[in-house]
């Protein structure tokens, strides 16, 4: 689709489609400066998040980004269950950035990240849904000059019991705009009629098509595309480039000095891609030219021998570890991973003196209008941020790194430009999920009890990288699946360093806990295999004092078949793990191949999120995360050679395959209650430790640092 | 000037005949249901139809494909009738959904060529990667495409 420039500077971009029952999807790309006024050109305004047209349909506004995770669905649903709204009359867009910001953060928080979208904003959503239905009833009870405790809504409609008048929704909301109301009360869960229902997603149809719009998709009038050479070591600078090399070549029309790198613009992105590959660049290196992963490796393995700053110390666990009738100690380490969204990162902007628009795929839209208001020197009330559907997102598009790039060629260039990374430039040029190693001990006493536990990380800080404060020197999300664990091992004490290097960091899916379950939830199984025992009983043992974790491990238990027998030559390995708001314990199964190969055949999983507002899309992001656990586990890393990335592509990065992925069964055991867990991470942290001890079962050797892929394996 | 069959209609382009027929479909026709992923005909994010046998149009220069009718997600079918479109809404397989319009383009030609295709079969055909990891229920829905075009 082409967006005219009569249509950027008119109304409105409607991609949508009608699909059947009426759904409509669209990407609804504002136009003028008119950030206090509502963006819909008819139908009335009842809050911030959602129109009625007379039509009756309702547009439903989304902060968070649709990244494949289905808040395009399960946010409207919240809001559309209090509003008695019926949901084929629903449409879903995005919510402004720049509205939030001019009207006081009306949308709260619009950062997609921290498996948070329903948790934080459900009392809110369910709000806004109720707000807007009890100013329909007061408007429609004015209407009929009746008692609004005489009227309700129901499918879309206002009615008076007594009499029997109805009212629709697209009827009344122009009336209901004008009322106000207050204290509001929000349904209690059993008149819930959306929420917990399997709801297809309102996405769907525009993907299988081809019609949904990603950044890469957006296409304004006069758009030149630009395609980027950048440093081959993270942190180099431009010293010269020879820029008349390629000037004449097809298409080209500049070529633009990024701080991080040199841009070239050219008339299509084949053009430009291809001129920038024969770009010649001088770069300032520093140090960071000289280090590699091995070395890397050596400094994080040497700095466990540092004392650390103390995380938390509990008993006298110097004395019960010396006392100890028997000890273990074990190191793990993993690498730099990359997030490899589907989609490259690319960002489309258009520079004007008193005004920017950028278009692209973000999970953090206020965070890129800030940068972009920077990069420009436009003031933030005059620039708009045009969300896209994210082709993959993982972390990664919360860092604003590539539209600070595309505003700092867009402002050297008169048309709108789309900057678009290419595969290799997505894989290494940073943001990585950070390299760490960790140290555990445990002590046991002659009835191989476990007497003391302690354990010491090293990692790469993402708050330290970004200038963050650190609260008591410590990084937290480094510490995630390390601190507060629920094991309850007696004296312990765990400690931490920080060890930055010159590679960059960044969120990647489950965060801190995407490392260090791994190691955490293996030592548990050396502990256990220490104390004879098996490990299911051993958790179950240690974790006695938990029932609601009892209660998940017990279910995989049985789903699993545990220990209950498996084919010749396949073994099961167990890990467990409560992560936002959600406990999830996994049991895969495993062989091994004779020539070393790792098939995974089956992971089976049990979640407690508390409440589920889409059983649908929430089975979907424990599958998702599972192949995206399995992915790092068996394949995933980043290795440094000469300060530089070693791999550039999928065929050097390594992904799962269709036909590598497992049987995946996914259980749900629900304890209600206040808590709304997470779904878009907690699925993954598991499966590497579940993987890696079932791997244990039938090679007899324990794998310390990741990816698999980096062992010989045989069958013992 | 190249000539070029694209969804059943001919374009006529000035481009450089090396240029990837992926960033033609995307750049010169405005046809961007078919996706760049990795460049190297890796991932099959760009797949599509050359004669009905499906290609990974990253790699593909468009001076090759001339003499071919290329078919694009866009133009698989009217109001996304094929089966395999109308498997994977029932399936509800995307989540970002960027991959998906390769993974289509491949499990079409895969149908064509098999109409009830084994496991096996589906391993053999769908390389294509999805970060995402919707692979299960790809599967699902190959079987049930094929299940549907039968009856």
């Amino acid at each position: 689709m082409v967006l005219t420039r009569r249509d950027f500077l008119g109304n409105s971009l409607m991609t949508g489609l009608t699909v059947a029952g009426g759904m409509m999807i669209s990407f609804h790309v504002p136009a003028k400066a008119r950030p206090f006024k509502p963006y819909a050109s008819k139908g009335a305004e009842l809050n911030a998040w959602l129109i009625i047209e007379s039509d009756n349909t309702i547009t439903i506004r989304v902060a968070q980004a649709e990244m494949g995770q289905g808040v395009f669905t399960s946010l409207p649903m919240i809001i559309a269950d209090e509003l008695e709204a019926d949901w084929r009359t629903v449409r879903v867009e995005y919510a402004d950035a720049n509205r939030s910001l001019a009207e006081g953060r009306v949308y709260k928080r619009m950062l997609t990240g921290s498996s948070a979208a329903v948790r934080s904003s459900m009392p809110y959503l369910q709000q806004a849904g109720a707000q807007a239905r009890e100013k329909m009833i007061k408007a429609a009870a004015e209407k009929w000059q009746v008692e609004p405790g005489e009227c309700y809504a129901d499918y879309g409609s206002i009615y008076h019991k007594p009499s029997r008048q109805k009212v629709t929704y697209g009827e009344i909301a122009g009336a209901a705009a004008l009322v106000s109301v207050a204290n509001v009360k929000i349904k209690t869960s059993e008149s819930f009629s959306l929420i917990g229902v399997d709801t297809p997603r309102v996405d769907t149809p525009a993907k299988v098509n081809g019609s949904a719009v990603f950044g890469m998709d957006i296409r304004i009038e006069g758009m030149v595309y630009a395609a980027v050479v950048h440093c081959p070591v993270l942190g180099g600078t431009v010293r010269s480039f020879r820029y008349n090399a390629i000037r004449n070549m097809p298409g080209v029309l500049q070529a633009v000095r990024m701080k991080s790198g040199i841009a070239v613009v050219a008339k299509s992105f084949w053009q430009a891609k291809t001129a920038a590959e024969k770009l010649v660049v001088q770069w300032d290196i520093g140090p960071e030219g000289k280090t590699y992963s091995e070395t890397f490796r050596r400094e994080y393995s040497a700095a466990l021998n540092e004392a650390g700053t103390i995380v938390e110390e509990e008993g006298e666990v110097v004395a019960e570890m010396e006392a100890a009738d028997k000890r273990i100690e074990s190191d793990y380490l993993v690498p730099y991973l990359a997030h490899a969204c589907m989609e490259p990162l690319n960002c489309t902007v258009s520079v004007k003196p008193d005004r920017v628009d950028v278009w692209a795929g973000l999970q953090d839209p206020e965070s890129a209008l800030k940068a972009a208001a920077e990069e420009s020197g436009v003031a933030a009330e005059n620039v708009y941020v045009h969300n896209c559907f994210l082709g993959g997102g993982f972390g990664r598009r919360a860092n604003d790194d590539f539209v600070r790039e595309a505003v700092q060629i867009a402002r050297e260039v008169d048309s709108p430009v789309q900057m678009i990374w290419s595969r290799e430039d997505d894989i290494r040029q940073g943001q990585y999920r950070p390299m760490a190693s960790m140290r555990f001990k445990a002590g046991f006493d002659l009835n191989r009890n476990v007497v003391a536990y302690t354990n010491h990380s090293v990692a790469h800080s993402i708050l330290k990288d970004i200038g963050a404060p650190l609260e008591n020197g410590i990084d937290k999300a480094s510490l995630e699946g390390l601190a507060n664990i629920p094991y309850a091992l007696g004296p312990k004490k765990i400690t931490h360093t920080i060890r930055n290097t010159h590679m960059s960091s960044w969120w990647w899916r489950s965060v801190g806990n995407s490392q260090n379950v791994f190691a955490r939830e293996c030592f548990v199984d050396e502990m256990a295999a220490k104390a004879n025992m098996d490990p299911y009983a051993f958790r179950k043992k240690y974790l006695s004092h938990r029932p609601d974790l009892i209660a998940v491990l017990q279910e995989v238990a049985d789903k699993s078949q545990w220990g209950r027998g498996v084919p010749g030559g396949h073994a099961q390995g167990i890990a467990i793990h409560q992560s936002f708001g959600t406990t999830v314990a996994q049991v895969a199964e495993v062989s091994v191949t004779d020539d070393g190969k790792v098939k995974v055949h089956r992971v089976v999983s049990v979640v407690d999120c508390g409440n589920l507002v889409n059983p649908l899309t929430a089975e979907m992001q424990i599958e998702s995360a599972i192949i995206f656990g399995l992915s790092a586990a068996l394949f995933g890393k980043i290795t440094i050679e000469k300060g530089r990335v070693l791999e550039d592509n999928f065929d050097t990065y390594r992904v799962l395959s269709l036909s590598e992925t497992p049987v995946i069964e996914t259980h749900w055991l629900l304890s209600g209650g206040e808590n709304w867990g997470g779904l878009g991470e907690p699925g993954l942290p598991c499966v590497a430790p579940a993987v890696i001890n079932a791997i244990y079962g039938i090679t007899r050797r324990r794998i310390r640092s990741l990816p698999v892929s980096d062992y010989f394996l045989q069958p013992a | 000037m190249l000539k070029l069959v694209v969804n059943g209609k001919q374009h006529e382009l000035d481009v450089d005949p090396d240029t990837p027929l992926l960033w033609v479909l995307r750049d010169n026709l405005n046809l961007t249901g078919t996706k760049y992923g990795c460049g190297i005909a890796q991932c099959g994010a760009c797949t599509v139809h050359m004669n009905g046998q499906p290609v990974r149009s990253c790699m593909t220069p468009v001076s090759e494909v001339k003499d071919f009718d290329i078919t694009t997600i866009e133009g698989l079918s009217e109001n996304s009738s094929n089966p395999v479109q109308l498997a994977w809404i029932e399936e509800d397989v995307p989540q970002c959904g960027y991959c998906q319009s390769g993974q289509i383009m491949v499990a079409v030609a895969l149908l064509r060529r098999k109409a009830n295709p084994t496991d096996a079969d589906i391993n053999a055909a769908m390389t294509n990667i999805c970060r995402c990891g919707t692979y299960t229920r790809i599967r699902k829905a190959i079987h049930n495409a094929a299940a549907n075009q039968q009856s």
